[in-house]
């Protein structure tokens, strides 16, 4: 059933009892084209993409849990593209673009808001390399502004002026940035994908891949039974490293965990996305009105989805010094997700060494802004055998042959990207 | 979490810092050969789900370079050792 205002009409007068399931509960098949691992964002837009994009509809997605309970639920659901180098930004523009015109594509309602980001500057160096991103921004068809100081406190108002060790020294505005609801993303492609003939296979865990004599990968064993595939796309989040293993492959992720935060629900208090260069914290406000925010990893490899006392106490010494007037507010929860933290704190969509094996990982803590993106991405790797330009960087062997995409320059040390 | 300093005795989590994998081999020399196992040795890890080997070091304490059995599903510690024992944990 397409969603529209008659529909809703219909609907209404008869209750609300006939909603139709957004989507099927099929049984596994013996065999499919395209199999993809892990119903998170980034698989579902896959599937959607493969269907829609290259017109490979017999394609089935393998969710060990529920749909969408990864770190697609787990997120601070930020939308951005306020990158610097030739090798990601127009990646992430290119996601931005497709998150502006998701809804009407999915026929579902992200509730994609583009309410801007703040990106706030604490030093004449902050500045200047602020200004050197906006440029690149710029250059790559992105929007972006410098603000000066007066402009930047008039826009968030709650932002300490007075703060002697990180005074507010302008921003960098990106306004078509913002946030997007991260469950009726998961849904809306769900359903999408569901529409063009996907099925998506939920409680199946992948327990091992199957490779011919040639050693290429053929299918997967799962806890449903034996799937055969022509071809086999892991996109595993935070357990990438686990599934990479089955076949045989060792990757260059660590697993980490990053924690987020929300508050009760207030009054409107915050109406763009602030990021604050202290701890890396960042923060919005919810259409439920609850603050959302975050900041650094937890540092250590964890596959635990439990985040640690010291760190939860950093982040809201960061959030106060930042907003003092957030000290009042009752946290209402904090959670942690399981982060595919790669060595340079770039994503990896991209072939494999094992034939019929293509692999979507690494994207650390800026997984949720690149789903529409990724998605495309990686389908059209999938279907052609080849990586699109947006893509093409985005490989697994960069850091042998010493082209690391390394914006923050960290170093090979993934707690610290 | 909190960990066992041979040298300070238990430690609260804040106290140290992390390095990583203990468990690397630093390869021998640089030839043409050893390029990969350079290469694997710098960015490829295991990222086991389990048992895990680490480097920590009580950066906020002794300064002792420590490797640490940790577990990355339960972060339950099994053993604290020195790094380099004999050596006052080499600082």
């Amino acid at each position: 059933m397409k969603y529209s205002l008659l529909s809703l009409l219909r609907q209404g007068l008869k209750g609300h009892a006939d909603w139709p399931r957004a989507w099927r509960e099929p049984e596994p098949k013996e065999r499919y084209d395209v199999i993809i691992v892990g119903a998170g964002g980034h698989g579902l837009a896959t599937a959607y993409y493969l269907a829609k994009e290259h017109g490979v509809r017999n394609v089935a997605i393998l969710e060990r849990g529920n749909l969408g309970s990864g770190n697609v639920g787990r997120n601070t659901t930020v939308v951005r593209s306020n990158y610097l180098l030739n090798e990601e930004l127009p990646f992430y523009e290119w996601s931005l673009k497709l998150w502006e015109g998701l809804s009407r594509e999915l026929d579902y309602n992200v509730m994609f808001s583009q309410r801007g980001l703040l990106e706030l500057l604490h030093s004449d160096a902050d500045v200047d390399a602020a200004v050197r991103r906006a440029n690149a921004m710029l250059l790559h068809g992105a929007d972006a502004e410098i603000l000066n100081r007066e402009q930047t406190l008039k826009r968030v108002p709650i932002v300490d002026p007075d703060n002697a060790r990180f005074p507010v020294c302008g921003a960098l505005l990106q306004r078509r940035a913002g946030t997007a609801r991260h469950d009726a993303v998961v849904w809306g492609y769900a359903r999408a994908a569901d529409r063009l003939g996907v099925d998506i296979i939920q409680n199946c865990e992948v327990t091992a891949i199957r490779r011919d004599n040639a050693g290429r990968a053929i299918g997967v064993d799962t806890t449903r039974g034996h799937i055969a595939a022509d071809k086999i796309g892991l996109a595993a989040a935070g357990h990438s490293s686990r599934v990479a293993e089955m076949a045989g492959l060792r990757l260059p992720i660590e697993s980490h965990k990053l924690q987020a935060y929300v508050t009760e629900g207030v009054k409107p208090l915050l109406d763009k996305v602030v990021t604050f260069g202290v701890g890396h914290f960042y923060i919005s406000q919810s259409d439920k009105g609850g603050l959302v925010f975050g900041a650094n990893l937890d540092g250590y490899n964890s596959y635990a989805q439990r985040g640690n006392l010291p760190n939860v106490e950093t982040t809201i010494e960061a959030g106060v010094h930042l907003m003092p007037c957030l000290s009042r507010l009752r946290l209402l929860r904090h959670w942690a997700g399981v982060m595919d933290m790669s060595m340079d704190g770039s994503p990896f969509i991209c072939k494999t060494p094992v034939g019929g094996l293509y692999l979507n990982a690494g994207w650390c803590y800026g997984g949720f802004k690149a789903t529409p993106a990724s998605g495309w991405c990686f389908a059209h790797t999938i279907a052609r055998d080849e990586p699109h330009p947006l893509n093409e960087h985005f490989v697994l062997d960069r850091f042998h042959q010493g082209r690391a995409i390394d914006a923050k320059g960290a170093g090979p040390q993934p707690n610290l990207h | 979490m909190r960990i066992d300093c041979p040298l300070c005795g238990e430690r609260p989590l804040e106290e140290f810092t992390y390095r990583g994998d203990a468990s690397l081999k630093r390869p021998t020399g640089a030839t043409a050969d050893s390029q990969s196992a350079w290469s694997d040795y710098v960015y490829i890890r295991e990222n086991p789900k389990g048992p895990h080997k680490e480097h920590w070091r009580h950066a906020g304490g002794c300064g002792a370079w420590l490797v640490v059995g940790r577990n990355t599903a339960t972060h339950e510690i099994s053993d604290v050792k020195l790094a380099r024992p004999g050596r006052g944990g080499m600082r």
